[in-house]
């Protein structure tokens, strides 16, 4: 009874320790509501052989990683040798989701860019890209027009997706991975998934 | 006896309830109203605008209560992020295939999650957002009242004087210097 004058301060301190959790969470972190569900369906075409197309079925039975990138995204340079030395270990397929290639570049114009044109580019480019700083992945698809992108709830790249063998996205990976991520999270993840199958 | 330190707060709970429900429920509807840093929308960013201006009326209607995921404090009717121009030509071209608006939310709902929405919806998890303010509120009221109450009693309580100090009183104001100042009664000062 006598420590009533403190009660103000305890509901202060209470405030100021949710406050002070608030800041420790990363805003820019959005959770997806795609964990757990089965992988969008997309048909894409292949960014090694634009004339066939690869869709998410094509990788039942594995566990697989699917990576959001492109070669003007600055935050993919960060990451990719992290990816490289990933799929040089050979613990689990890499598909590339090329998101927006061209018109994702914010430095072209795009008026009076035909579709094949894009096309035609965005495979140069991404192809150069790839040679330049190696290429980790199994294949890459072309997501021309962000489409799928938005079908997998993209809003930044990179951004990767953890699939299991049923074809359910169990993790998703926002921003560039680094080396902790992967020994930390995304490889014990990885081990798990594949054990369970 | 402790009434005298809770009277120096009762403005406080109030206070605190005005002011957390001045936070919680504006601040959407202010983020939203924001002016916009950059061009409105339909700019030559945007170049692409159903010509059929009902609907584009209902776009950015849509659009103004869907949050854009890269600028976290714009909707994807007020930002320039490449995004939320695909995302407005999404809205756009689901509406011209005859789907409803709620689709479309659901739409976006499914890839985004809640956060793409304006107004959060009301679930168990977002049951203490919505609910809170009204909760401090009424809490607060609620404790002011019974605090007013309660000191009203107190205080008649307290203040009013019993027959002996009230005999007291009157001998003393009638210059009786017998009697001897008895001891203090509530050193209250």
């Amino acid at each position: 009874m006598k420590a009533k004058f403190l009660v103000p301060l305890v509901l202060f301190l209470a405030f100021a320790g949710f406050l002070a959790f608030g800041l420790t969470l990363n805003p820019r972190e959005v959770p997806s509501p795609l964990i757990d569900k089965p992988v969008p369906a997309f048909s894409l075409a292949r960014l090694d052989a634009p004339e066939t197309r690869f869709g998410a079925e094509d990788m039942r039975g594995q566990v697989w990683l699917l990576n959001v990138w492109a070669s003007w995204c600055v935050a993919c340079r960060q990451e990719h040798p992290v990816l490289v030395s990933l799929a040089r270990q050979d613990v689990v397929p890499i598909v590339g989701l090329n998101y927006k290639e061209l018109r994702g570049d914010g430095g072209i114009d795009m008026r009076g860019v035909s579709l094949e044109d894009e096309t035609a580019r965005s495979i140069q480019r991404a192809r150069r890209w790839l040679a330049d700083h190696g290429d980790p992945y199994a294949l890459s698809v072309l997501d021309i027009d962000g489409r799928v992108g938005i079908d997998f709830g993209v809003y930044g790249v990179p951004e990767t997706f953890l699939i299991d063998r049923d074809g359910r996205i169990r993790y998703k990976h926002i921003g560039p991975i680094t080396p902790e991520n992967l020994q930390q999270v995304l490889l014990p993840k990885i081990e798990e998934l594949k054990r369970a199958g | 006896m402790q009434a005298d330190r809770s009277t120096m707060w009762p403005g406080l709970p109030a206070w605190g309830a005005l002011a957390l429900c001045a936070a919680l429920w504006l601040s959407p509807a202010q983020a939203a109203d924001a002016p916009g840093e950059q061009a409105p929308a339909g700019g030559e960013i945007a170049p692409t605008a159903a010509a059929d201006p009902e609907l584009e009326k209902e776009v950015m209607e849509l659009s103004h209560v869907l949050r854009c995921l890269v600028c976290q404090n714009q909707s994807i009717a007020e930002s320039n992020a490449p995004l939320a121009l695909d995302l407005r030509n999404q809205v756009r071209e689901q509406l011209q295939a005859g789907r409803s608006k709620d689709d479309v939310i659901d739409y976006l709902v499914e890839r985004y999650g809640d956060f793409v929405l304006y107004e959060p919806p009301f679930k168990t998890s977002t049951a203490l957002l919505w609910g809170g303010p009204a909760l401090l509120l009424f809490g607060g009221a609620g404790w002011l009242a019974w605090r007013l109450r309660r000191r009203a009693v107190e205080l008649r309580e307290t203040v009013a004087l019993s027959a002996t100090e009230r005999a007291q009183a009157r001998s003393l104001l009638a210059g009786d210097p017998a009697q001897p100042p008895s001891s203090p009664e509530e050193s209250r000062k």
